[in-house]
């Protein structure tokens, strides 16, 4: 806990300089903000979450007082190490295209007989998603420094890319956005904020490789899940459903397009 | 409308089918799979606030940009045109005939972001959004690159009819002169009052603005 509250003071620090620098010229800014996370990489305070993942992952609960030590992310049950930069996949037994927090809700179902509508349905920032982060921070962390190798062999992984990529074009809503009005551009911003070009195997590498991360201004851990959850309201669209179809057929154009990028997580984000 | 939505698919299809290099990728856009996008869409949202899973309807314009190639390319010129003349005919000019309100005020409208997400009041005063894309006073640094800069604005065009009126509709429905524009289209979708575009108006062409020393 002490530890904890450390880091939240570090957090305020950190904003506190960000914003300042708002006011500094413009590359200079970004400079300076690309300086605080070098120097927050070494104590990244998602290593807290990291380790209660894993601690998550290897504790029985449940009706069926299982861990999920079991669970198959894609690369046989038990194997953690390097399945995150497979994923999303498509999934034989659930004859589904999954992303690992997807997954994870199958394995908690299967493995430990927990109904998951409460998770699905819990607002971030409360604790059953914050046990979801946890758990994605620590299966992400062991894929720290794998390419990402998502596959479209499978017809389904096919399809499941065309919809999100269809879906990444899809304006609508009262500003008449798409995840393409911010994200299709080479090298702009919005407001300081640098926007990747998903579309480039660049930005979307660098995109993918870096999420779940820890959000320094806002002192939270956040998922790919909630990353697209946060990109919507920004977008003006009604909320998505926390593993919806729609959410990983983004997931599965992003990160197939990023496809080669060596991942680097937990990452650390403004 | 439903005609234009028919005539967008046949179009559509004629150009997938047409260019070169195009065809081998029909599998995701507008006519790829449709029942299966829209179950997705169907199943994916839910209500929240104020963002109402009917905001994923689309007008015709949204559902022409949404294939970005098809719209872009050199066939869909007429159906540009077509776009834009519809947006120039919904655009409501000053009712008092004042083109140019508060500069100071302006600002204010520029520099919010606020507004119609689901975790704004459907009560509140909705924010312009303009800083997010566009520098506009030397003064705010803080700025997006989404738009051109307008700084200078006024100083550069005058304030000569054409230019009001070029603005005015700009900044009422951006996609009247640009059919798939990324600018909102401000007054059109009811994002900001007229008194707010009178006001930023002022911002961009009063000689007084900062925007203009
Ligand atoms: C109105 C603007 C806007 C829209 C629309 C938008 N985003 Fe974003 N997105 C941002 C901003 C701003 C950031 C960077 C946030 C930050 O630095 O805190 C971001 C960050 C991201 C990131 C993380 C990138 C990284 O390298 O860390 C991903 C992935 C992403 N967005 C995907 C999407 C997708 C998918 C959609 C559509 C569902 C979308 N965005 C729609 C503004 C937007
Ligand atoms: C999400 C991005 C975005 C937002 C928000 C936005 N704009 Fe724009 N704006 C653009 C883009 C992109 C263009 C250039 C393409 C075009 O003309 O459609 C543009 C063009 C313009 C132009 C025409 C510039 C020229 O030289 O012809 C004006 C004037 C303008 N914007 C004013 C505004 C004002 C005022 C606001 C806020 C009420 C605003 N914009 C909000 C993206 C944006």
């Amino acid at each position: 806990m002490k530890r904890i509250h450390l880091l939240g003071g570090v957090a305020i620090a950190v904003s506190a300089l960000v914003g300042q620098a708002a006011w500094a010229e413009k590359d200079k800014s970004i400079e300076s903000i690309e300086e605080y996370r070098q120097a927050l990489k070494d104590g990244n305070p998602a290593e807290l979450f990291q380790a209660s993942g894993e601690e998550l992952w290897k504790t029985p609960a449940g009706p069926k007082n299982a861990s999920l030590e079991r669970c198959d992310l894609g690369l046989g049950a038990g194997v953690v190490k390097g399945a995150y930069a497979q994923l999303p996949r498509y999934f034989k037994d659930t004859n589904k295209v999954q992303d690992m927090e997807s997954r994870v809700l199958t394995c908690m179902e299967t493995l430990q007989g927990i109904d998951t509508k409460e998770y699905v349905q819990a607002p971030f920032d409360t604790p059953k998603k914050n046990d979801l982060n946890a758990l994605a921070t620590y299966i992400s962390g062991e894929s720290s420094g794998v390419p990402i190798k998502v596959s479209l062999a499978h017809p389904k992984e096919r399809q499941m890319y065309n919809l999100g990529k269809r879906l990444f074009y899809y304006e609508g809503g009262p500003h008449d956005f798409a995840c393409a009005t911010c994200h299709s551009q080479e090298g702009v911003r919005i407001r300081l904020q640098e926007l990747p070009y998903l579309p480039s195997a660049k930005g979307a590498g660098s995109a993918w490789s870096t999420w779940p991360a820890y959000r320094v201004s806002a002192g939270q851990m956040w998922s790919m899940q909630w990353r697209l959850a946060d990109c919507f309201r920004q977008q003006r669209f009604p909320e998505p459903i926390y593993t919806s179809e729609a959410t990983i057929a983004l997931s599965m154009f992003i990160a197939a397009t990023g496809n080669g990028a060596v991942m680097d997580t937990p990452g650390i984000k403004r | 409308m439903k005609q234009t939505f028919v005539f967008s698919l046949v179009a559509l299809t004629l150009v997938v089918a047409a260019t070169p290099g195009h065809s081998a990728d029909n599998s995701w856009g507008s006519g790829a799979d449709d029942k299966t996008f829209d179950a997705m869409l169907q199943s994916g949202f839910k209500d929240r606030g104020i963002a109402t899973v009917d905001r994923l309807k689309q007008d015709s314009t949204q559902k022409f940009c949404s294939d970005p190639v098809s719209a872009a390319s050199p066939k869909m010129e007429k159906m540009r045109k077509k776009i834009e003349a519809e947006n120039l005919a919904s655009v409501k000019w000053p009712s008092d005939g004042k083109w140019l309100g508060d500069w100071k005020e302006g600002e204010k409208v520029a520099q919010s972001g606020k507004g119609l997400t689901w975790s704004d009041k459907a009560d509140q005063v909705n924010g312009g959004n303009c800083y997010n894309c566009h520098q506009i006073s030397p003064k705010e640094i803080a700025f997006g690159t989404i738009g051109p800069s307008l700084y200078n604005y006024g100083k550069i065009r005058g304030n000569s009819e054409e230019v009001l009126r070029t603005t005015w509709a700009k900044i009422f429905n951006a996609k009247s002169s640009n059919a798939c524009s990324n600018m909102p289209r401000g007054g059109h979708m009811g994002i900001i009052t007229e008194k707010q575009i009178q006001d930023v108006m002022a911002l961009l062409l009063d000689p007084q603005s900062p925007v203009n020393q």
